[in-house]
């Protein structure tokens, strides 16, 4: 192994942890959000479970703008073809996510229940849009998207908007609503008493269930879907020239890597048995902690299967498979690699240190009785 | 208009917005922090509503920032496609030890300062807004020195294997002048704005004779720090100036509106009008050797005029030309040996090369007058250039006069005797932003043509998408941007209307106002 192809590797991974923490972390007040309307049967119930997240979504947002940057600063190509051949996707993603913060911060801030239940709307749209968006992408990507680039490596992307929500996207898109649906029902659960938290375990179950039946869907429909190998490249330690190498398509491909290595079915195996766990817990209706963390756990297991399916492909190309993001070809220099890594070694900890200590001065449920003493503090 | 028109006004449209917020988060949370410090040290409760009620406005503001930010960096992705992959390798590790650094710590602890009252020990609290504030502004510090690199392209290399610039010394991408003199005017300018906000509020409830006490203090605190700001933002300015004068010469004689090299030490045009067809600028009145003293900080070294620097850009174009050729030959065989000579003698100039595209597709059997055409277009738009920079230094001005005034009369504590300073002060609210904005016109568009200054030019650094995507996209930007505005306006008007919770008796040892009755009790 190279010294190159080794700090790819540890960027193919770290690129896998801030999608996992995005999805955690962010995912639980998309889904927060998306329940707050269902569960929330009166304006102080739904502030509840506004206020379980209020303090934190801010925090979990970066999680977001760090994968971004991250994917800028590692993986260049990446960045540039996912975002500007998505174009649309990503901007109904930025309007979805410029109103969340608005809607969190402003909604409780007049009494007018038409301007509260306005926010609510904007706040459900905030959260499910881009649980919608994501899970579409990660279909997408799974099948490849038409792309290629010229001799000076300029990009042509010859995809549509309404492309992106094909069959197999959908399904994906419906997972990611569903799991982050777990997850913030999970979340909600841990963070408030009695008649909230048992609609929010209720919620969280059917998600679950839906959770489960979905992603063993998926699995079946992948094993149908061309994939891509790559039959020849520069080489692991190579400079990122995406054009020198070739790709071929083959029939059941998106289940290679399974077969080439038996191990890796750990993966999809964790998601579906957390799943099962989630849902046991839920039905238990105790140990509200320990059912976010393995929800938490089964949202991570179904983004890593995601990822072992791929490997080494971050972007397969469908109309040039050539062209495809390879992990070997689309990387950046070497020292850049080097230099992130050392500021994520340094910041990341830190980041998980005084997050925990946030988490750990606001532990305790909210409840009605909260919200409506502080009514002016609290969202 | 074409996708490189629409793209620019996009992301001009999105970061002009983006940063009314942004100024005055940064201002903020550094008087934020100072009003808690003297809480935590006195103990006295009023300033724990300072706090508080300042700390709402924040939070109204602070919100719109985050809102506005996730913008910014998608827009590099989606309309800059072709500069993220060309310059990702350098540009892409400040935004994300931006993001690892500085966001996360300001958006993880800025929950904790509006949720955190009652669960939080006063130094706890104090911890957490100070955290706030550090974040906020290593924030700026981080996307400064992108665009710092952006305006003086220091510490990279070209890459042909990968079609892209890559860092071959980061350390000079940290220390690049032009980044460090930028952050600190920046910041400093977001505590001029941060400063006025404070003191026009506050001088709008001395001439409604509303809640005197905090007004009072308020006053005080933002008049003193921003008297240091504005002294600051000047200076710091000029040191800007030193700097440009050296790394970007042709925004220098864009800012001076000079088409003509000047005798040293060169005069300083303090109003004029720059005609960009004819080259010259009419109409002028120069203060004598003042721009050489700006630009060079001495008597005797020559400023370049706009006609000989484009002269001299000329030759870089014609030798881009070549660097041009050759890497195509280079791209289809990496081992021709005749042409790698070519390029590596001509690649410091590629990027003026690059310049010849939109003019010339061909770019090598570009004619005299083609070479002339795109030497030309290395001019940023001189009267808008002109025009921004003098307004916001006039504003400068204004404001240290202004601090200065309030300064003083908070020392001998009369800052509500004059109605006249406080209807000054009131209206003075607008104008800090007018001057931020101006700053980063005068920044970006004396850029131009270049998103990398000498390394990519603009017209090519943009996706290849249909010139329709962005102005769809620019619609839906201003649709929710303009309803967002009216929303915040008026969230924010209510807000002030409110005004701080608990109503204090004005103190008598902070004002020696009329006003005031002496009888009044202290609190």
């Amino acid at each position: 192994m190279n010294t190159y192809e080794i700090f790819r590797l540890i960027w193919w991974a770290i690129l896998g942890v801030l999608l996992i923490g995005l999805a955690v972390m962010d995912g639980f007040d998309l889904g927060a959000a998306m329940l707050s309307p269902i569960i929330g049967k009166t304006d102080s119930e739904r502030r509840v479970v506004i206020n379980t997240v209020g303090p934190v979504w801010e925090g979990n947002q970066v999680w977001l703008i760090l994968g971004g940057g991250a994917i800028f600063a590692a993986w260049p190509m990446l960045y540039a073809v996912a975002f500007s051949g998505f174009y649309f996707a990503m901007l109904l993603l930025l309007m979805a996510l410029i109103l969340r913060p608005v809607g969190f911060k402003y909604r409780s801030k007049l009494q007018s229940t038409a301007w509260r239940n306005f926010w609510d709307a904007a706040l459900f749209v905030g959260g499910l849009v881009p649980a919608l968006v994501y899970g579409v992408a990660f279909g997408n990507v799974l099948q490849g998207v038409p792309f290629t680039f010229d001799n000076f490596l300029r990009i042509s992307y010859t995809g549509t908007f309404l492309g992106l929500f094909n069959p197999f996207a959908l399904l994906c898109g419906i997972i990611s609503v569903s799991m982050l649906l777990m997850h913030g029902g999970a979340y909600v659960a841990c963070k408030t008493e009695g008649e909230i938290r048992a609609r929010a375990q209720c919620a969280a179950d059917i998600a679950a269930i839906c959770t489960i039946i979905l992603f063993a869907m998926a699995g079946v429909w992948a094993a149908h879907i061309n994939f891509y190998t790559v039959t020849s490249f520069a080489g692991t330690g190579a400079p990122s020239d995406m054009m020198a190498k070739t790709v071929s398509r083959t029939a059941g491909g998106l289940l290679a890597n399974y077969k080439a290595l038996p191990i890796t079915l750990a993966v999809p195996a964790i998601a579906f048995i957390s799943a099962l766990f989630t849902l046991l817990l839920l039905r238990r209706a105790r140990r509200p902690g320990l059912t976010f963390i393995t929800s938490g756990l089964t949202v991570a297991a179904i983004i890593g299967t995601a990822g072992v399916s791929l490997f080494p492909f971050l972007l397969p190309s469908s109309s040039d498979p050539g062209a495809s993001l390879i992990v070997w070809d689309s990387s950046s220099g070497l020292l850049t690699l080097q230099i992130m890594l050392v500021a994520t070694i340094i910041f990341l900890p830190l980041i998980l240190l005084y997050t925990s200590w946030i988490y750990y001065v606001l532990r305790g449920p909210v409840t009605v009785a909260h919200i409506e003493s502080n009514d002016h503090s609290v969202y | 208009m074409d996708v490189v028109a629409l793209s620019r006004l996009q992301f001009g449209l999105t970061a002009l917005y983006h940063f009314l917020f942004v100024p005055l988060t940064l201002g903020l949370a550094i008087l934020l922090v100072i009003m808690e410090v003297v809480y935590v040290s006195t103990g006295r409760t009023i300033w724990r509503d300072m706090v508080k009620f300042w700390g709402v406005l924040f939070g109204i503001n602070f919100v719109m920032g985050v809102a506005t930010g996730i913008t910014m960096e998608f827009q590099f992705g989606t309309n800059w496609a072709y500069y993220s992959h060309y310059v990702g390798d350098i540009f892409g590790a400040p935004l994300a030890i931006e993001g690892l650094m500085a966001f996360f710590l300001e958006a993880t602890f800025v929950g904790m300062f509006f949720f955190g009252w009652d669960r939080l020990s006063k130094v706890q609290h104090l911890i957490v807004t100070v955290m706030v504030a550090v974040g906020t502004n290593l924030s700026a510090l981080w996307i400064l020195i992108a665009n710092g690199w952006m305006q003086h392209p220091v510490g990279a290399k070209f890459s042909m294997a990968t079609m892209s610039m890559q860092v071959s010394d980061f350390s000079a991408v940290l220390m690049n002048e032009n980044a460090q003199d930028k952050f600190v005017h920046t910041v400093a300018a977001g505590y001029v704005v941060g400063s006025m906000f404070m003191l026009s509020i506050s001088a709008m409830y001395l001439l409604m004779g509303k809640h005197r006490a905090i007004a009072l203090r308020s006053m005080t605190v933002a008049a003193s720090f921003g008297l240091a700001s504005s002294l600051a933002v000047v200076s710091l300015g000029d040191a800007s100036g030193f700097t440009i004068a050296h790394d970007q010469p042709m925004k220098m004689a864009a800012i001076e509106g000079m088409w003509q090299t000047e005798p040293a030490p060169a005069s300083f045009n303090i109003v004029g009008l720059p005609d960009q067809a004819t080259h010259v600028t009419r109409d002028a009145i120069h203060i004598p050797y003042a721009l050489g003293l700006i630009a060079t900080h001495s008597t005797s070294t020559p400023i370049l005029g706009i006609d000989q620097l484009v002269q001299q850009n000329a030759l870089r174009v014609a030798s881009g030309a070549q660097a041009y050729g050759a890497l195509e030959s280079l791209r289809a065989n990496p081992n021709d040996a005749a042409a790698l000579s070519i390029f590596n003698a001509h690649e410091p100039d590629l990027g003026y090369g690059l310049l010849l595209k939109t003019i010339d597709p061909v770019v090598t059997d570009a004619t005299p007058a083609q070479i002339q055409q795109a030497a030309w277009a290395t001019v940023p738009p001189v009267a808008t250039v002109f025009w921004s920079f003098r307004i916001m230094v006039g504003l400068g001005f204004y404001f240290i006069a202004l601090f200065a005034t309030l300064f003083y009369r908070a020392c001998t504590r009369r800052l509500d005797t004059a109605r006249w300073l406080l209807w000054l002060t009131a209206f003075s609210l607008p104008l800090p932003w007018i001057a931020a904005e101006l700053g980063w016109t005068t920044a970006e568009v004396g850029r131009q043509p270049w998103t990398i200054d000498g390394v990519l030019p603009t017209a090519l650094s943009v996706s290849s998408v249909p010139a329709m995507n962005v102005a769809i996209s620019i619609a839906a930007f201003v649709i929710i941007y303009s309803a967002l505005f009216v929303v915040e306006m008026f969230l924010m008007v209510r807000t002030i209307r409110k005004g701080p919770g608990q109503v204090h008796p004005a103190p008598i040892f902070i004002t020696r106002s009329p006003i005031v009755p002496a009888s009044q009790p202290a609190e």
